[in-house]
């Protein structure tokens, strides 16, 4: 596994004047799965929209990703660059359809014309393998989804674009027990088929049914507090964060 | 041309051969225009001297059904703009207007059989069979005194087409209109005369452009539509003028019982531009749904919008705008629905969105809703928009440029309209969107 992957050092971030993560540093290595754990409001999303270039955060620090320092680059240039975030709640874009979008980035990209029926066949494809319609590709961007929709569509276009770093900001908030299996399912499929490594911000513990965990980085308080191996997952999960974080303080006692 | 005179339009009479009672219209015109005030309301039309403006240009051609007989230099302006490919494909019919008079006129024989008569305008006043049925409706639906540029439309009106769709026929695929103004400093005055009689459908297709030049042009056409009983019009227009055009046209329409019209507007270019196509909704039943979409950039403003009189019971209509504005353009959204006494159970909903793509971008909505009975319904929804930062970032995050997000944004924005569209009409308004976002239009 190299190690360049994805470097995240002393990042701060902070919105309207308030300091959201005060120096959070982690590393993901190619092909890993990492869990992003902590309790409401610790900073979990933020590190995911930060690392993305969500641009209500003001940030410093370092976040490289395959030797490049992304924090200086546009958001386009890092999605090109190979990385995807998954929404918490993903954005209505009226008149538009995920196939059209998805077409405009591959038309772009490529610098030249990608026919929808091409994308669309693509669509198709995912969708079977989420086991569902692809309706909702064919309307406007999320616009009257339900919470599913919403992340089955983030979803279809992940396997569209086909990232090397997948981010998934609370990918299972609004999918049922049925649909969070199988999306679970799809996650793993396709890391096995490209390899791609997932950054997993997470309360519901569903969707690592298929995905086993080799890292887990436990945050509070706009810092991070321990990194661990996955077994941290099933502990937090037994006895609750506030156990776990008290267990770790005393052991760094 | 010095002042607008009698002895001016008798000269344009003169040349053109046309009955008295043409020639009386024309002359009511003159007179007209010389009494009546410039609009009381909307942007400062100051600029426009009409003593510049160049009222008649007979292009060097007959007017013929053939391209191979279309003049190589006129030819190349219409193939340019992709109209002959256009008729082969998919047009039951096409005219072509070249500065003041129609250059080229083609029916396809299957819809010339089913009974629909497409002319030139000015053939049509001269023709023998339908002469009776103009005289009944030209200028009959917009009064020649109903404002200034009517008066002067009236006098100086030069080409456009007459329509008849016979009862119960229904014309399968579109015929288009399209008027080209090629020469600078002149001035189009088209006239548009539409007749559907009951149970037929229609889709008409108007398109306009012109060159760019640094002297002020006059567009001032008028469109007067008439819907039988139970008859269904569509009229779409894609207009793009340079930004030396002062578009100052009248469109108007009256629907029977149970009749349909339909607009579709796509509004680009012109330095100035006022048309706010009307429906008066005469029978029981009639509806009217406008959708339109205009693009304010640089040193434009674009005064759009539809009316709606309901005058019968049970009468129905819908006005959705969309208002794009860029760099120092002003879009004003100017909407009426007007409720007669003893229109019963009318609806009249009317919805003006307006997206401003830049700081110094100005839009205004002007909603007027009268309501004159008692058991009718109306509402408005205007609303004020920039692009939105979140959604800029959602599409960003997927790996499209900036400006490549904003314009998928403005696309679908104004996609409502573009689905209502022809395909090629559809493809041809994103490319205008495309341009004046790109500041290459």
């Amino acid at each position: 596994m190299s190690k360049d992957f994805l470097s995240v050092s002393d990042l701060v971030a902070s919105a309207s004047e308030k300091e959201i993560l005060h120096g959070v540093s982690f590393e993901v290595s190619e092909g890993e799965i990492a869990v992003l754990l902590g309790m409401n409001g610790a900073g979990k999303s933020t590190v995911a929209s930060a690392i993305m270039g969500d641009p209500r955060f003001k940030v410093s620090g370092k976040v490289k990703f395959l030797g490049k320092d992304v924090l200086k680059m546009p958001v386009f240039e890092r999605a090109r660059l190979g990385i995807f975030l998954s929404f918490q709640s993903p954005i209505e874009v009226p008149g538009v359809t995920t196939t059209e979008m998805i077409r405009s980035v591959k038309e772009e990209t490529k610098c030249g014309f990608v026919s929808l029926d091409e994308v669309r066949g693509g669509i198709t494809e995912s969708a079977k393998k989420l086991g569902t319609n692809i309706w909702f590709a064919e309307r406007d961007l999320n616009v009257g989804f339900s919470g599913g929709e919403k992340k089955k569509n983030e979803i279809l276009q992940m396997l569209s674009l086909r990232p090397k770093l997948v981010i998934l900001d609370e990918i299972d908030s609004g999918l049922d027990i049925d649909a969070g299996a199988r999306i679970s399912k799809v996650l793993e499929e396709y890391q096995k088929e490209s390899g791609c490594s997932y950054l997993i911000v997470t309360h519901n513990m569903r969707v690592l049914k298929h995905l086993k965990p080799s890292k887990a980085i436990l945050v509070d308080d706009g810092r991070v507090i321990a990194v661990k191996d996955g077994t941290l997952v099933k502990q937090v999960e037994k006895k609750g964060y506030k156990a776990v974080l008290e267990e770790i303080q005393k052991e760094v006692a | 041309m010095k002042g607008l005179t009698k002895e001016l339009v008798l000269e344009l009479a003169k040349l053109k051969g046309e009955p008295k009672w043409v020639t009386d219209i024309r002359l009511k015109g003159v007179e007209c225009w010389n009494k009546m005030p410039m609009p009381k309301f909307g942007p400062d039309l100051s600029g426009l001297n009409l003593d510049d403006i160049e009222p008649y240009i007979k292009p060097k051609s007959e007017m013929v059904s053939s391209w191979e007989e279309v003049p190589a230099y006129i030819r190349k302006t219409f193939d340019d703009l992709g109209i002959p490919e256009a008729e082969k494909k998919n047009l039951a019919g096409v005219g072509a207007q070249y500065d003041s008079e129609m250059v080229y006129l083609n029916l396809k024989r299957e819809v010339e059989k089913q009974g629909v008569v497409y002319l030139p305008m000015g053939e049509a006043v001269k023709d023998a069979k339908y002469s009776k049925m103009i005289r009944e409706h030209f200028m009959k639906l917009i009064p020649v005194d109903d404002h200034k540029f009517t008066a002067l439309h009236a006098a100086l009106w030069s080409g456009g087409s007459f329509i008849y769709v016979p009862k119960n026929t229904t014309v399968e695929i579109p015929i288009q209109s399209y008027y080209r103004l090629n020469a600078p400093g002149a001035g189009q005055f088209e006239h548009t005369l539409i007749i559907v009689d009951e149970g037929a459908d229609f889709h008409f297709i108007e398109g306009c452009s012109a060159p760019k030049y640094n002297v002020a042009n006059l567009h001032s056409g008028a469109v007067e539509v008439y819907i039988g009983k139970n008859a269904h019009m569509k009229f779409s227009t894609v207009e793009s003028w340079s930004k030396n055009m002062y578009n100052l046209s009248t469109k108007r329409a009256i629907v029977e019982e149970g009749g349909t019209i339909e607009w579709v507007a796509g509004s680009f270019g012109s330095h100035i531009t006022m048309i706010y196509p009307m429906a008066i909704l005469n029978g029981e039943g009639a509806k009217c749904e406008y959708t339109g979409v205009t693009f304010a950039s640089k040193g434009q403003i674009i005064d759009n919008g539809a009316k709606v009189v309901h005058v019968a019971p049970n009468t129905c209509s819908t006005i959705d705008t969309k208002a794009l504005s860029k760099d120092d353009g002003v879009s004003v959204n100017r909407t009426l629905a007007k409720i007669c006494p003893g229109a019963h159970g009318a609806k009249a909903y009317i919805d003006c969105k307006s997206l401003l793509l830049n700081p110094g971008a100005k839009a205004e909505a002007i909603p007027e809703v009268m309501v004159h009975c008692m058991n009718a319904e109306a509402a408005h929804e205007a609303s004020v928009g920039r692009i939105s930062e979140e959604a800029l970032f959602y599409l960003m995050s997927r790996g499209l440029s900036e400006d490549k997000a904003r314009a998928l944004i403005v696309r679908g924005f104004t996609a409502e309209v573009s689905k209502e569209l022809p395909v090629e009409y559809a493809m041809e308004m994103n490319n205008l969107i495309k341009m004046e976002i790109e500041g290459t239009a």
